[in-house]
């Protein structure tokens, strides 16, 4: 089954900085064209430096997981045994799945020779000789992008037995997954890649001793494997400096929502909240104001105006107040949007998406979504609302993977920063956003 | 059972490229599903048969993930999202006019077989709001006048 390509849009603002998106829209899907673009000179030049020298560069860079974590990438790979009996690989997730987040997919549609690229470096620093790069399955289009990469990389001999002429050894599978959110957690996802059920393995042991097919193995997000070859060629100060202590490089960072200019935009890590909403956004449509705004994927606490006018885009200002800077989807909700309305979107995917292996998830996300909803239909009542909170501060911590945690995180939030929206459904009200027509279609901008 | 050439070699390449066998087993649903249309009990059969699996195991994973079916679907699978960016501006509108539109709702198929309606999740769509897939096509900034445009190409592309 083929499918069509329509090409993604590309936006711009003059305080983005080019790492990852530089070879966007400049036909570097072409292999020819990439190494025209500096392409594969990271590459060789890894294959000249020691392992360690490689996982040094990475770590001074301070790169830090761009899939939401947050963990500093370097770290990841020297946590990696370098003697192992069992065979060493390379996992790239692009099962990019949190909701608002949309950044990956651009990479590998206009440059996926970076993110090969990026996963021979990593082979090379930890001493795998295999790597895969797991798309969503929903991303078909993106495999077939990728599949031509990878075949024309072992036409050039950048990929096989003899990378390069090195006489060293790395090859690359991709696949698709088939629609699952749980996947793209790490362990889940060595396991669908095993064919398995995505459910989540107990940790320790931790991927990077005991991983995929039992072997060590490295897990990065596509946008952290892409960011490898730019530290390689410029060095991991040049990377760093980007942006706060700790917080190395830019982030794509995907605008959606109730925003005038929506699209995805690289920018440095701490840069001001309140200008990306309002300069880099172009500030929210129709005239209103901001209620509320997703940090970094639906699964982060939701920040008031008043707190994201104030916030800085760099994981510690978030680890600071025990929030999360998160995926990169960030989210503008206007001041007539219904809070509980949002809740329930968003337990609604996290109960259809919970695996269902661990008891506070499963039960704690059925319990949320049937309680929102019928709150929101009017049949609320006034000890649902601390139900609420003490079922979802029950979840948080309480399972194996971060799931139960995602599904809590924004309804915590969201009950107690917005407890006036769920008053207001009381009595047997109507929602009372509804009326004013909230929702109407808000489409000026296409 | 024999699938097409092109299936048959992309599968011989599967079954042989992963360290475990095992791991071909979601690619191959997924293209054989693209193939026959659905996941039928023969393919089941065959592809446990391919991968030295029980037929329980395969159809153990296939109830996990949401891109695969047991039943037919119609020819184009409209996929709308209602996730968050896209309900923030009228998923919940564009779905409700897709179901006016086709005259089936969730998970239904049209009776000419043309078309199937599924309300989804997240589609990674989300700076391109509301977003809807046909199949693995993806198109982004919709309204329901685009919405019409698209479904009536479809629908010319499923009478050729």
């Amino acid at each position: 089954m083929k499918t069509i390509l329509t090409p993604t849009p590309l936006v711009s603002h003059p305080d983005e900085v080019r790492i990852v998106s530089k070879r966007f829209g400049q036909g570097a899907t072409s292999i020819d064209r990439y190494i025209e673009l500096d392409g594969y000179k990271a590459a060789r030049k890894a294959l000249e430096m020691q392992p360690e020298d490689i996982i040094n560069e990475v770590k001074v860079s301070a790169l830090r997981g761009r899939g939401g974590a947050g963990f500093p990438t370097g770290m990841k790979w020297s946590f990696i045994p370098k003697q192992s009996d069992a065979d060493k690989y390379i996992l790239v997730n692009g099962d990019e799945s949190e909701p608002a987040t949309c950044k990956d997919r651009l990479i590998v549609e206009y440059d996926p020779h970076s993110v090969i690229e990026g996963t021979i470096i990593a082979g090379l620093a930890v001493g795998a000789k295999l790597g895969f790069i797991y798309l969503r399955g929903e991303y078909r289009y993106l495999l077939e992008i990728v599949e031509r990469a990878v075949a024309d990389a072992y036409a050039k001999g950048f990929l096989g037995k003899n990378i390069f002429g090195s006489n060293r050894e790395f090859n690359i599978i991709t696949q698709t997954g088939a629609g699952a959110y749980e996947v793209g957690e790490e362990s889940a996802l060595m396991e669908s890649l095993e064919g398995k059920r995505g459910l989540p393995r107990l940790k320790p042991p931790f991927p990077a001793i005991k991983g995929l097919y039992g072997g060590p193995t490295v897990i990065n997000n596509v946008e952290t494997i892409a960011s490898i070859p730019p530290i390689i060629i410029n060095g991991g100060k040049w990377f760093a400096s980007f942006g706060p202590e700790k917080n190395g490089g830019a982030r794509l960072t995907c605008l959606s929502g109730h925003f005038n200019k929506p699209g995805v935009y690289e920018l440095p890590l701490g840069y001001p909240a309140k200008k990306l909403i309002y300069d880099v956004g172009g500030g929210i449509p129709k005239g209103r104001s901001l209620k509320a705004l997703v940090p970094g994927g639906s699964s982060t606490f939701l920040l008031t105006r008043e707190e994201a006018e104030s916030a800085s885009m760099d994981y510690d200002w978030f680890a600071k107040r025990g929030e999360f800077l998160g995926s990169g989807g960030v989210v503008a909700i206007d001041d007539q949007t219904c809070m509980v309305r949002m809740a329930l979107c968003i337990m609604k995917f996290y109960q259809h998406e919970s695996c269902g292996w661990c008891i506070p998830c499963r039960e704690g996300t059925d319990w949320l979504k049937k309680t929102l909803m019928r709150f929101h239909a009017g049949g609320g009542m006034e000890k649902d609302i601390d139900q609420m909170l003490y079922l979802a501060e029950n979840m948080a911590g309480r399972t194996f993977c971060a799931l139960g945690d995602a599904a809590a995180f924004p309804t915590i939030s969201i009950v107690k920063k917005w407890r006036e929206d769920f008053e207001m459904h009381l009595d047997g009200k109507p929602c009372p956003f509804e009326k004013k027509g909230a929702r109407e279609r808000d489409l000026a901008v296409v | 059972m024999r699938f097409s050439e092109e299936l048959e070699t992309r599968f011989a390449r599967l079954a042989s490229q992963y360290p475990w066998k095992r791991s071909a087993l979601i690619p191959m649903l997924l293209y054989a599903q693209d193939e026959v249309g659905y996941i039928t009990d023969e393919v089941v059969s065959d592809i446990a048969h391919r991968l030295e699996l029980s037929e329980l195991d395969v159809r153990n994973v296939i109830s996990y993930y949401s891109l695969l079916r047991t039943k037919p679907a119609g020819k184009y699978v409209v996929q709308v999202c209602t996730n968050i960016s896209c309900l923030l501006l009228g998923a919940d509108e564009l779905f409700e006019h897709c179901k006016h539109r086709l005259g089936v709702g969730h998970k239904q198929v049209t009776p000419d077989g043309r078309f199937s309606l599924e309300e989804v999740e997240c589609i990674g769509a989300c700076s391109w709001a509301p977003a809807i897939q046909v199949n693995y096509d993806f198109h982004l900034d919709v309204t329901p006048e685009k919405m019409d445009k698209v479904l009536d190409q479809y629908a010319t592309k499923a009478q050729a």
